[in-house]
């Protein structure tokens, strides 16, 4: 077995997981420079709420990716009024605030909705009903499964529609004139609450989607989940520079990527020093490095971000 | 002539100092009034209130007869109202094109959009040369053609002006004046804040002249020009 091409593929559908989620911290980021520390728990409740209906569906006997569709699919909008409500709750009201304030209460809002999902859907791992097949391919000499496949291509084409709103649809044109210049977009016309409503709105919706892939793939969901998947993605906006949305998409698969080599080789490297179980350490210590030497991020604009 | 812009009593507060102590001046349809004074006179407060990015502590601003003072800033420009804020306010990290679309944002008649972006390209051939350059690229001249553009994109009844000659090259000066004295021959309405008061006062047909947060006098542009205390204060020149 090709050990680096097996690594390397897990590591690309992992990333692109975090990538997925990296979008909401880097938009929200974008515009009104908050690090929405909440957003990972809102992974979290739209893979239990996609576990949930899953469930309900699974137990008729249904199987397949249509159960796992319908799934998103409500994930989808029960994310998106979340997402709504904690930018009207917990933000919008400290907008002209100083910038600790909102962050103080994203961290409130991230331990608030943690202990809602414990109520709801207890503490203990739920497992994800087994609807799937899951075929597995061979490519050289590595594995790769149906699910990884899906989750590569639904990722790869949210990304590229969140990336065309953005950069070719006045809306998009619209946020972007809105975090570089709020008070400017409001004189064009340009009712910034709304858009920041609406980024909010994007960003939980990719939220909902990776939650519901996430646990498809790892096979489980609590309500702790949210935290370090969360944590992971905000390292991966800030690797690729945060507020720049090309940047969470290549940090996120960089992260992923660095992350499964290490838990591919650390142990063989090291003589069984250091295991894989490692392999959060080498991804914050990236963090860390990358703060360190480029603190812009990689695809970060360098210098002077507001003129 | 109808009054398109009427401000009674004018008070801005930031926090508790006052920078503009209720004054009251008007503008009539299809007129080039100037604002000017010195550094710190409450020349951009006031038109900030008027353009909605500052709430009034009191005081009435009328536009078309209606009351501005509680309108969302977001909602100004659908009335007629655009600024060119001072220090341009451009969007760096959009495109020339970018930024004159967001000019338009509110409208919805492409052919007019289409019309208007010709108009803009041909009073400023530079803007159509750099259309796909980011705006934070642009020298500052090119900014200030491409602040005045993008507000003219948005059709405006009223175009409320900052300071546009502010950090400019002399030649750059000029063409941005003779664009501005070109839209009013045009018809349409606008109020110009300057401190450079001779051009300001070239331009215009009647001016404000602010001092400590009060308007002093106001007059004819040409009464300003020959006036002994304008001349001395702002003019630079001992009668």
């Amino acid at each position: 077995m090709d050990i680096f091409l097996q690594q390397v593929i897990n590591g690309l559908v992992q990333g692109s997981l975090y990538a997925l989620v990296a979008l909401g911290y880097t938009m929200v980021y974008g515009i009104i420079e908050l690090v929405n520390f909440a957003h990972g728990e809102v992974v979290m409740v739209g893979a239990l709420v996609g576990l949930s209906v899953i469930e309900r569906i699974a137990s008729r006997g249904d199987t397949g990716w249509g159960v796992i569709a319908i799934g998103v699919l409500v994930a989808i909008p029960s994310c998106m009024a979340l997402g709504l409500g904690i930018e009207r709750v917990a933000y919008r009201p400290l907008r002209k605030a100083p910038r600790l304030a909102p962050l103080i209460s994203a961290i409130g809002v991230s331990i608030a909705l943690q202990q809602m999902a414990a109520l709801i859907w207890g503490r203990n791992y739920l497992h994800y009903p087994d609807v799937l097949s899951n075929p597995q391919f061979h490519i050289g000499g590595a594995v790769i499964t149906q699910v990884q496949l899906v989750i590569l291509a639904t990722t790869g084409i949210l990304m590229l529609l969140t990336w065309l709103i953005v950069q070719k649809t006045a809306l998009g044109r619209a946020m972007r004139a809105s975090a570089q210049n709020p008070s400017v977009a409001g004189l064009m016309g340009v009712n910034v609450d709304r858009i920041i409503a609406l980024t909010f709105l994007m960003g939980s919706g990719l939220a909902a989607v990776a939650g519901v892939l996430v646990g498809t793939y790892y096979g489980v969901g609590n309500h702790t989940m949210g935290f370090m998947l969360g944590l992971k993605a905000f390292t991966a906006a800030v690797l690729g520079g945060i507020g720049s949305l090309g940047g969470a998409m290549l940090g996120g698969l960089l992260l992923g990527v660095i992350e499964n080599l290490g838990a591919g080789y650390l142990g063989s490297v090291t003589n069984g020093t250091i295991g894989s179980n490692y392999s959060d350490v080498l991804a914050f210590l990236m963090l860390i490095a990358v703060l360190v030497l480029r603190p812009s991020g990689l695809m970060g604009e360098r210098g002077s971000e507001k003129v | 002539m109808s009054t398109l812009l009427e401000v009674k009593e004018l008070v801005v507060r930031y926090g508790g100092i006052e920078a503009v102590k209720g004054i009251n001046l008007h503008i009539h349809q299809g007129e080039l009034v100037t604002l000017i004074g010195a550094n710190g006179a409450g020349k951009t407060s006031t038109l900030n209130a008027l353009a909605g990015l500052l709430k009034p502590a009191s005081g009435e601003i009328r536009f078309e007869g209606e009351l501005l003072n509680s309108s969302p800033i977001h909602q100004l420009i659908q009335r007629g109202l655009a600024l060119v804020p001072e220090g341009r306010g451009v969007f760096p990290r959009l495109t020339v094109e970018e930024n004159l679309a967001m000019g338009a944002y509110t409208r919805k008649d492409k052919p007019g959009m289409r019309a208007d972006l010709n108009q803009v390209f041909e009073s400023f051939p530079r803007l159509q040369e750099r259309r796909q350059q980011k705006a934070g690229t642009l020298s500052g001249g090119e900014q200030q053609m491409l602040a005045i553009g993008r507000a003219l994109m948005g059709r405006p009844k009223l175009l409320l002006l900052d300071e546009p000659s502010m950090g400019l090259a002399p030649l750059m000066v000029q063409t941005i004046f003779s664009v501005i004295q070109r839209v009013a021959k045009e018809g349409m309405t606008v109020f110009l804040v300057e401190q450079n008061a001779r051009l300001a006062l070239q331009s215009a047909q009647r001016a404000y002249v602010m001092e400590g947060g009060m308007i002093r006098f106001n007059a004819s542009a040409n009464e300003c020009l020959s006036d002994p205390r304008v001349r001395l204060a702002y003019l630079g020149e001992d009668s």
